[in-house]
């Protein structure tokens, strides 16, 4: 009863969450100078009933709550609306582009993973100074270059432009874990683990990883938010046909329909992955204890 | 023995970066103030004989297309972020304060009600986000105003995590010993917040402002390089590095640019990491 109370606390914190911020997405689009205005309503050679017509024509130009209204009442049918600025359903441009986005998620999130616990490992292990200098060397370093200028980087000297993701994850990821790690190893259990001769990767896999797993989920959760964040920079400096770039092009032709739709689904996948993770971690905790 | 020695050796090595991290910073921002002294030029100045120009005696960076001087434009953009990114830091610091300290002090609805916003701003990736609003004020606007407009929007929009950490805080302060004794000698209300509570949140507060300006100086590079940023002719970090679209492979003066900001966001890193620090320790 308790899980199926919890459950149901979770789904309605996420639709709540998700509702107030494809409304406030709405609401700013809606009142953002030069919505609504139609080239064809500034041709002189249009007589009144035509420029009406026009107006008539644009469905979000009606009163703003009844049009957020119908609008979220569509979306739970499955209709996402139509893009005015690509003139198509907004369900068919996400179809689409969902399979770049993923792509290049999916090789942030492992590229950065691996990375991150390639020099996060071994610094728990044996915490030599030379590998921890290195790791915070290399992920300091990208950590103070932009994103979308690493892209550019790479993309003017024809380079793998998908490996950005894995570098732009690969920073952020390694500072938490590198963390985590350290604190798990400084344990007293793992210090008496090791004063008993127990071998260092027999250490890391039953007394420093169980500790760290339940924060190493969570994290892994936040960092679908930064893979996503990496995948619009490259996605736009590289146009990559992608759901960032279209978001990047809905921005800038104040896309309603089309903004609101990708604000609302945005936020519900990363609130998900972050659920998820969160509920991963807690059932690794009670493992653990 | 050797343990000690080492750790003192290390401490010792990492304050004396730390210190040069500050005088960089210092001379950088002198610089910075005085660049048309030192460029001999307005960064808007145009050398029309000279577009293109490679690193020389007069040009040492060379000039962009325009022919106007990459030096004078890099000293006034690297003016621009160390003044404005500060700026938007303390405003969004001030405003997680504001918002965290009361979610925190005051606990049940106003706690929950900040969280759920902190939660709503937090769901969406910070470039997505910035990307959203920033399209949706006035693009056409004078290069002053869409400096301002940027830096403001970072400052608004940079609250939620400062805030989640304070509150947190916060929290974990609202029935401390201290707070419960200060209550029972008669303090309360604001008074309480600004003598009591306030000081003990302080090293938090500092540790989110030195760490919300890097941040800020990224996301305006990242929001220069994407075309929502600093508008011509006012020069930005983070429409000097669009130039590497063009003109990397003739002219690696365009790099100095990015050098300059890699040193910049080096030395922000060490004065954050020595604040964090501080704050460990405190809480320790």
């Amino acid at each position: 009863m308790r899980v199926f109370r919890s459950l149901a606390s979770l789904l309605l914190s996420l639709a709540v969450t998700v509702l107030i911020g494809g409304f406030l997405a709405a609401a700013l689009v809606r009142l953002s100078p030069g919505f609504g205005v139609d080239q064809h309503s500034l041709d002189p050679t249009r007589d009144v009933a035509a420029l009406r017509a026009l107006q008539a024509a644009r469905p979000e130009q009606e009163n703003f709550l009844a049009y957020s209204a119908r609008h979220t009442a569509a979306m739970f049918r499955g209709d996402l609306g139509l893009s005015r600025n690509w003139n198509r359903p907004v369900a068919g441009l996400l179809r689409e582009r969902w399979p770049v986005t993923a792509q290049l998620m999916g090789i942030g999130l492992l590229g950065g993973w691996a990375l991150a616990l390639v020099f996060a490992l071994p610094g728990a292990i044996y915490p030599t100074r030379i590998w921890n200098a290195l790791g915070a060397g290399i992920g300091g370093l990208l950590l103070c270059v932009p994103s979308a200028a690493l892209a550019l980087l790479i993309f003017v000297w024809a380079g793998p432009v998908r490996a950005v993701m894995a570098l732009a994850v690969f920073p952020r990821v390694f500072q938490y874990l590198r963390n985590l790690l350290s604190h798990a190893a400084a344990q007293p259990h793992v210090m008496a683990a090791r004063a008993r001769g127990i071998g260092p990767w027999r250490i890391l896999l039953w007394h420093i990883l169980p500790v760290a797993a339940p924060q190493m989920l969570a994290l892994a959760g936040v960092s679908v938010s930064m893979a996503f964040g990496a995948a619009v920079a490259v996605e736009v400096v590289c146009d990559f046909p992608g759901i960032g770039q279209l978001a990047w092009k809905a921005a800038l032709a104040r896309d309603l329909p089309l903004l609101v739709t990708l604000t609302m689904l945005v936020a519900l996948a990363t609130q998900m992955a972050n659920a998820l993770a969160d509920a991963l971690s807690n059932r690794a905790e009670e493992v653990r204890t | 023995m050797r343990q000690v020695r080492s750790q003192k050796s290390e401490d010792r090595s990492q304050n004396s970066a730390r210190t040069f991290a500050w005088i960089f910073l210092a001379l950088l921002f002198l610089a910075a103030l005085f660049w048309d002294r030192i460029a001999g030029a307005s960064y808007a100045h145009q050398f029309r004989d000279f577009p293109g120009a490679h690193i020389s005696w007069r040009f040492p960076l060379g000039t962009d297309a325009l022919g106007r001087d990459r030096l004078a434009r890099l000293l006034a953009a690297t003016r621009i972020s160390l003044l404005l990114a500060p700026a938007a830091a303390v405003f969004s610091t001030a405003l997680a304060a504001l918002i965290g300290g009361v979610a925190g002090y005051r606990g049940g609805l106003f706690d929950r009600i900040a969280a759920r916003a902190i939660d709503l701003m937090l769901s969406l990736p910070w470039i997505f986000l910035l990307i959203a609003v920033r399209a949706l004020l006035p693009l056409n606007v004078s290069p002053a105003a869409s400096l301002m407009v940027t830096f403001a929007l970072l400052g608004v929009l940079g609250w939620a995590a400062p805030a989640r950490v304070i509150c947190a805080g916060v929290r974990d302060m609202r029935n401390s010993d201290f707070l419960l004794q200060a209550r029972a000698c008669g303090c309360h209300g604001f008074r309480l917040l600004l003598r009591q509570l306030a000081p003990n949140v302080k090293p938090v507060l500092l540790a989110q402002f030195w760490t919300s300006i890097p941040l800020f100086i990224l996301s305006e590079a990242n929001l220069g390089l994407l075309g929502l940023g600093v508008s011509d002719p006012l020069p930005s970090w983070g429409n000097l590095l669009r130039e590497l679209e063009t003109d990397l492979a003739f002219n690696p003066g365009i790099v100095a640019c990015l050098a300059l900001m890699l040193a910049v966001m080096g030395c922000f890193r060490l004065i954050t990491s020595e604040e964090t620090g501080v704050r460990r320790q405190k809480s320790e």
